[in-house]
């Protein structure tokens, strides 16, 4: 077993790398893990190294991504401790104020046990399941999936399908036309009553960094319009067609039927926080009604509702990953209160600029959020789209079961497994709590959210059997 | 469907299926084997429908495959390795592993 830390980080994101970087700069005894290869996070897959290794893809990714290099080159510059490649599997939370919280990671086939006075998680984000028919069919991948093959492989797509809304799709779009791929349509869903609602918010979003979001959302938008691919707005009823694997798309464009070829479609309708690990812990959530979506609770210095757990980044509220860098410092400075290496002044003046810094980068939100509110059909989908990908229980099940009587997400997972596969309900969690919550007529926060428990990430029974866990 | 860049340089080798599939050092299993065309990864265990990776980010879990006699890998989160067997995954994985079907891949 290892020792006590002071801290361990969870997530090699920006909040993570900004967090355990101020740490380590600081002599805090601190780690990262992370399940990736290398440093960066989603955001910054791969960022490590890039310049040399791929300048082509790494000038075409962006300058925003390349933000990640200079974060990486920081944390690598303080020596924090590392652990790649390493699965958090379970969070034991503290039992008394001297005790050391528990963190069980996996990596090579070995777990092995952590100890920590505090746990930072930055875990982030997650894509939000977009449940329309036909998602489950090879050829359908998140955005977000795209472009981790962009950034961690260097393989581009040619001839996709670009489907849903926000920033992500858009960046998307332009890296690959950056690296001329050819793109075969995208396919806006952003509806007007959600432009309506964004526009009592555009006089805020023009503050702090805001302004430069815009310019750059609006930049991508006529770069996609000069490459001329085909752009189709007021898009509903996407459904993905084909019997093995997906072979084209279906879709109605201001209510007229549309019908595309494609082996390749991209579905993105925004992310959400991952809450797996916040969870596990029994972190107290709460329901964002704006962003759609359950989130950890924390403070403004991320403690979250369990002493000595903090939250930076996505996992709190989507906020981005510049907002996050921000956060993680600030939870990083909170974490230095905690051990008594600052006091509250000190952390005050530490965290000073990264508090502004965070409310600089906030500023867009409440008209992103509310520009790109995910349409009630990928919320909330048909009776005949499945919604479990693993367990393969359909919206319909899900309704068929509260008329039955069910209250709740872990009732229905017991009628029906859903939830029950290997993804845990990762996939189908955010979509079986708002189908429950139409059907009660009542709210997503008192419908709640699955129970998680560990392992948070299977391992084998073997695994477990070759712990030495002697000196816990 | 995806092509590699001229940049990305694919000089090792594993196999799917027995078929010989070429990687970019780093590169995870799962992208390796979307770069050379692949489509179907697994069939389900509930309906047999085919499945390939959706968040290649650890997430969905739906890019479980077989890798060297280890069923329910996943393809996105595991580092090509060279001369490493990858099968497709069918079904509910078996009681027993079948090495002599392994050998013959």
């Amino acid at each position: 077993m290892t020792g006590a830390y002071d801290a361990v980080v969870i997530g090699a994101g920006p909040a993570g790398l900004a967090a355990a970087t101020l740490l380590a700069e600081r002599q805090a005894r601190v780690v990262l893990v992370d399940e990736q290869p290398a440093p960066g996070g989603q955001i910054y897959r791969a960022v490590e190294g890039m310049t040399a290794r791929q300048p082509e893809l790494f000038e075409a990714l962006g300058p925003d991504y390349a933000h990640g290099d200079e974060l990486v080159t920081l944390f690598r510059t303080f020596g924090a401790e590392y652990r790649s490649q390493s699965t958090v599997w379970q969070i034991s939370p503290a039992d008394g104020s001297d005790a050391a919280h528990e963190v069980w990671l996996s990596r090579g086939g070995r777990s092995e046990l952590l100890q920590a006075r505090n746990v930072v998680v930055a875990t982030g984000a997650m894509e939000r399941p977009v449940p329309v028919p036909g998602w489950t069919l090879p050829g359908a991948m998140t955005a977000g999936a795209v472009q981790v093959m962009l950034k961690s492989a260097g393989v581009v797509p040619e001839g996709m399908v670009l489907a849903g809304s926000g920033p992500l799709l858009y960046l998307l779009a332009g890296q690959c036309l950056a690296l001329g791929a050819r793109i075969t349509a995208v396919l806006d869903t952003t509806a007007r009553a959600n432009e309506q609602a964004a526009l009592r918010h555009l006089p805020a979003a023009l503050r702090g960094a805001g302004f430069g979001y815009l310019v750059k959302g609006l930049a991508l938008k006529l770069r996609l319009r000069r490459a001329g691919v085909p752009i189709f707005r007021r898009v509903t009823d996407i459904a993905l067609q084909g019997t093995s694997e997906v072979t084209d798309i279906s879709f109605r464009s201001r209510g007229r039927p549309m019908w595309l070829s494609a082996d390749l479609v991209a579905l993105h309708e925004g992310v959400i926080p991952a809450q797996q690990i916040t969870r596990s812990i029994g972190c107290v959530h709460d329901w964002d009604a704006v962003q759609h979506c359950f989130r950890a609770c924390t403070d403004a210095w991320g403690n979250s509702s369990v002493d000595g757990v903090l939250v930076a980044g996505d996992g709190a509220g989507i906020g981005g990953a510049r907002a996050a860098e921000h956060a993680g410092r600030i939870a990083a400075a909170e974490v230095l209160r905690r051990l008594g290496v600052a006091d509250a002044a000190g952390r005050d003046a530490l965290a000073a600029a990264d508090l502004r810094g965070r409310a600089a980068h906030l500023a867009i939100r409440p008209f992103l959020d509310r520009l790109y509110a995910p349409p009630a059909a990928i919320l909330r989908p048909a009776d005949a789209v499945m919604v479990c990908r693993c367990e393969e229980v359909t919206a319909g099940a899900i309704r068929g079961v509260v008329q039955q009587g069910c209250l709740g997400p872990n009732q229905a997972k017991s009628f029906l497994r859903a939830g029950m596969g290997p993804c845990q309900g990762r996939m189908c969690g955010p979509v079986v709590s708002e189908l429950i919550a139409e059907a009660r007529g009542v709210g997503v926060e008192e419908v709640g959210y699955y129970r998680i428990r560990p392992p948070l990430k299977p391992i084998t029974v073997g695994e477990l059997a070759a712990l030495d866990v002697s000196g816990a | 469907m995806f092509r590699r860049l001229e940049d990305a340089r694919a000089d090792i080798s594993f196999s799917f299926e027995g078929r010989e599939v070429t990687a970019r050092p780093g590169d995870s299993v799962a992208a390796a084997l979307l770069a050379a065309g692949l489509r179907s990864f697994r069939a389900t265990p509930v309906s047999g429908a085919p499945r390939a990776p959706w968040c290649m980010m650890g997430a969905c879990f739906d890019c479980l495959v077989e890798i060297d006699g280890v069923a329910s890998r996943q393809a996105c989160m595991t580092q090509v390795a060279p001369g490493m067997r990858v099968r497709r995954q069918r079904g509910a994985k078996a009681l027993e592993s079948d090495p002599a079907a392994e050998t013959a891949a």
